[in-house]
């Protein structure tokens, strides 16, 4: 019997399990109507393969996935896609959001399926690309897309894949009858992940408030899974907690489970991977809790994706005048949804409508006494009335200080608080805030160091700009002087001294001549514009051949020095400049000429 | 369907201040008894004033402040404090002491700094101890008890001692602490024999009441209103220190374990203040260092201090350093490395 190990603070908050437990799951059925988010999952939303108008079967592609996080939507059932447009969708965040909306015509038409054939499921590549393929994300709660937390990285080796079946939520009982009524799934799909990981251990995590379930899967487990019981405790099931209760290792602050060889699967998430691999099915549909005292017939439901949340509770029995709420997913992380038009989506594990009497309005927060029932609670043992504290003052650094960001907003410390002080709904807008100020102050660093190169690069351009003018400053007074006393010399009587300094200098000798052809280029202009045209076309002829000339002599160099070839490389710059700029006079002279006639 | 929007958790626990408060105010009642059976119904005249000016204060301050005043009153803090302060009052005190230390406690240490919540110091500590700076007559003459008197005041006496101080004159006597910090000479076993107020353990009545308060915060303990780490720091360290300087019972000696665990306000002090969760630290550890340390000067003011008794000073004293013993036991958090600090 392994030992299972204790973590730090959680509650005990009261279960109501028992409600949804009394039937099967049952079927749904298909609604009128099916509304499809384009983004199901966390990652990039799935972009849009299908028009409005065009006719749909069971399982065809209707997005694919936007790059590696992100998944794929199908469709649920026949029909015909009505529209592509913003929806109201089950988001905290209350805002619409692009969705696929396909009329069914209740035919329930499937394309035929294709199951992965049993030569290529001892690839993992193609095992992930089947997952991926298949729409599947993390079905516990969170959504992330399962293909990448099955692709650990190089050099990360994975030791153990844990199973998730603990379901710590109050209400929710999908897992539970999962495991009750498809062990055998859930246990053919984690041999499929085990075999993708290839983990030292499997472990099946279970809480000892489900017998039933521990039963039926304990008779499913291949002999080298191990189901784990563990005591009942919220939030046993946090993916942190559920490998320190099964490990008794913590995974490091900000890193991941497979940063010490860990990967959690939900239960569900196993059913999802042996139907995409073994039967070819995608993610169409998943098991949903509908409970709270609102409902006349709680239980657990198949529901087809993009199910609207009111057709579901309809056909739960919902009576409206006593729901206070809509709660998806269970009563201590689940958030309200604004209006029943909401579709049912991957992570919608439950629909809770409780009465005002099951789950009362809070009342109006007092003030905290620091009784430290929080920081008991806590199960990441952070001192949640401290971080209440600094999240009143906006002081961000204590608040980073206290480690905020790892804060699973799990809801204890609300639970606990005698006060009544929302203590998540601060940790989650100071998080949100200190993200902004991240962004902030990367975007004004960045802007900054722009700011700076640019002034760098404009002070060098103004030591070259001087560089160069004291160079010329040099030049003119050596020339002045050399005149002079070529003038002297001359006045001395006898100009052969003049023309042997000149043949002395070639530098200078060659700077006389460009001179003069300067001077006559000028001369020019003052010319026939004609005469001008062409002496510029033909600057530009001369040009263009020492070009060629020299871009050949570059090419003929087979290496050897750098330095001879970086010499010959800007050669070849410096004279496409000059091109560049003869022909630019060419043309201007051309224009002036053009207009002039 | 009109949906109620709110961010989760939509469950919430059954705990409530208030209900804290009360709980609070139920576990007063094994000591409260004790001490009106052995030194008759002063202290209970005591808490109904204390009550009524803390009440009154508190709403005004309310009501200055801009604050909801019944909603706020609803928490009932300002009933605990008063009824804190009261049991720590000579019973028989004149009404304007009270109505000083209410003002004290509530107007000074609470209303000031915030309400509650936000007080640094410890309310009831604060009144006590101004009353006992400005009024040391008053604040050490305490009643003689059952047994050692040949009548107890009735609830008359008790009310006309509040209310015309001058026409009562109960017998006095004193108190156990006072006992042994003026026969410092004598050894232990002589000032026994000497004085039969200092009954067997902790004098006579004050063992009862002591073990009154200590069976009220073992319910509190059990009802989950506070972890054992600061009170069970407290009295260890009180026990060790006078087990340290016992000295077999001679003439320098402070006074047993036993003596100091159960005389004076140990075991009030211990559960009824030491455990006031606004003024102390905040971690478990930080509980316990906090805790160790009114111990240990809880003993040192006992013998070495001008005053008799020395909860109220060491708790004071204790409520400045808590943040800074918060700051250095700040616990490990999941996922962190050992010994990490912010």
């Amino acid at each position: 019997m392994r030992r299972v190990h204790a973590f730090h603070g959680g509650v005990h908050p009261p279960e109501n399990k028992a409600q949804s437990l009394a039937a099967p799951i049952q079927p749904a059925g298909i609604p009128p109507q099916l509304v499809l988010p384009l983004a199901q999952h966390i990652g990039a939303p799935a972009q849009p393969v299908v028009r409005v108008g065009q006719a749909v079967r069971g399982g065809e592609l209707l997005a694919e996935a936007d790059g590696f996080v992100s998944v794929p939507v199908h469709a649920p059932t026949s029909g015909t896609v009505s529209a592509i447009e913003e929806r109201p969708v089950p988001h905290p965040s209350g805002l619409p959001a692009p969705c696929i909306v396909i009329d069914t015509d209740g035919a329930d038409a499937w394309a035929p399926l294709a199951p992965l054939p049993e030569a290529e499921r001892a690839d993992p590549t193609k095992l992930r690309e089947r997952i991926q393929g298949a729409g599947i994300a993390g079905m516990g709660g969170a959504g992330f897309p399962t293909a990448v937390k099955l692709s650990p990285g190089p050099g990360k080796t994975i030791e153990t894949l844990i199973i998730n079946g603990t379901e710590c939520e109050p209400y929710i009982t999908a897992d539970d009858t999962l495991m009750r009524e498809r062990a055998g799934d859930i246990v053919a799909g984690t041999r499929i992940l085990a075999d993708l990981l290839a983990p030292r251990e499997i472990l099946i995590g279970i809480e000892d408030n489900k017998p039933e379930a521990i039963a039926a899967v304990r008779a499913a487990a291949d002999s080298d899974m191990e189901v784990v019981v563990f005591p009942t405790k919220y939030p046993s099931g946090g993916e942190k907690q559920l490998i320190e209760i099964l490990l008794g290792k913590q995974v490091p602050s900000g890193g991941i489970p497979a940063d010490i060889g860990v990967v959690c699967q939900n239960v569900g998430t196993a059913v999802a991977v042996h139907e995409a691999v073994a039967l070819g099915r995608p993610l169409v549909s998943r098991v949903t809790t509908v409970t709270g005292e609102a409902v006349a017939h709680p239980g657990n439901y198949e529901v087809l994706l993009g199910t609207p949340m009111g057709w579901l509770l309809e056909r739960a029995g919902v009576d409206s005048e006593r729901a206070r709420r809509l709660v998806m997913g269970g009563p201590m992380m689940g958030f309200s949804i604004p209006e029943p038009a909401c579709p049912v989506v991957k992570t919608t594990n439950c629909l809770l409508v409780p009465t005002e009497a099951e789950l009362p309005t809070p009342p109006p927060a007092q003030a905290c006494i620091r009784c430290g029932l929080c920081a008991e609670a806590c199960p990441a043992t952070l001192l949640p009335q401290q971080l209440y504290w600094f999240a009143q003052g906006k002081e961000y650094d204590k608040l980073e200080g206290h480690n905020l960001f790892d804060c699973i907003e799990c809801g204890a410390c609300s639970y606990v608080c005698p006060s009544h002080i929302p203590l998540v709904q601060y940790y989650r807008a100071s998080k949100a805030d200190i993200l902004a100020r991240r962004r902030e102050s990367e975007k004004a660093d960045h802007a900054r160091e722009r700011f700076e190169a640019r002034q760098a690069r404009m002070e060098r351009l103004a030591a070259e700009r001087e560089a160069k003018r004291a160079e010329r400053k040099r030049a003119a007074e050596a020339k002045a002087k050399a005149k002079a006393e070529a003038a002297a010399s001359e006045g001395a009587g006898g100009t052969d001294d003049a023309q042997a300094a000149a043949t002395a200098d070639p530098i200078q000798a060659a700077i006389e001549r460009a001179k003069a052809r300067k001077a006559a280029l000028a001369a020019g202009t003052a010319g026939e514009p004609a005469d001008r045209l062409a002496t510029l076309s033909a600057n530009v002829d001369t040009i263009a051949k020492r070009l060629a000339a020299a871009r050949e002599k570059l090419d003929a160099y087979d290496g050897g020095e750098a330095s001879v070839a970086e010499a010959l490389k800007r050669g070849v710059e410096k004279t496409e400049e000059k091109l560049a700029r003869a022909e630019a006079e060419l043309r201007e002279a051309r224009e002036g000429a053009s207009e002039e006639a | 369907m009109s949906l109620l929007r709110i961010t989760s958790p939509h469950a919430h626990g059954p705990l409530s201040t208030t209900r804290v408060m009360q709980t609070v105010l139920l576990a007063t009642l094994p000591g409260v008894a004790a001490l009106a059976w052995f030194f008759g119904p002063g202290v209970l005249v005591n808490i109904a004033v204390t009550s009524f000016f803390a009440i009154a204060f508190e709403a005004a301050a309310l009501k200055l402040r801009g604050r909801p005043v019944l909603r706020t009153l609803d928490d009932h803090s300002a009933v605990v404090t008063a009824t804190l302060l009261a049991i720590a009052l000579p019973p028989y005190s004149p009404w304007w002491l009270l109505a000083v230390g209410a003002a004290a406690a509530i107007l000074l240490a609470k209303q000031l700094y915030g309400g509650l919540g936000y007080n640094p110091f410890n309310p009831a500590m604060v009144g006590y101890v101004v009353l006992l700076i400005s009024f040391p007559v008053q604040m050490t003459t305490w009643a003689a008890p059952r047994g050692l008197t040949a009548e107890l005041p009735g609830l008359l006496d008790a009310l006309r001692a509040c209310f015309d101080p001058a026409s009562f004159d109960g017998a006095t006597m004193a108190t156990p602490l006072d006992l042994l910090r003026q026969n410092s000479d004598q050894s232990l076993a002589a000032l026994y024999e000497a004085t039969p107020q200092l009954g067997a353990w902790g004098g006579v009545g004050w063992q009862w009441v002591s073990l009154g308060f200590l069976a009220g915060g073992l319910w509190m303990l059990y009802r989950g209103i506070f972890t054992w780490h600061a009170p069970v720091a407290m009295l260890a360290a009180l026990a060790a220190m006078a087990a340290l300087f016992y000295d077999g019972g001679g003439p320098g000696s402070g006074g047993s374990p036993l003596f100091h665990l159960l005389s004076g306000a140990t075991m009030f002090g211990a559960f009824f203040i030491v455990t006031d969760p606004v003024t102390s630290a905040v971690s478990t550890r930080g509980r316990l260092v906090y805790g160790a340390l009114i111990g240990v000067l809880i003993y040192l003011i006992r013998t070495r201090g001008n005053y008799p008794d020395a909860v109220a000073f060491a708790v004071l004293i204790m409520n400045f350093a808590a943040p800074f013993i918060d700051y250095y036991t700040q616990p490990r958090s999941y996922g962190h490395a050992r010994g990490g600090r912010p």
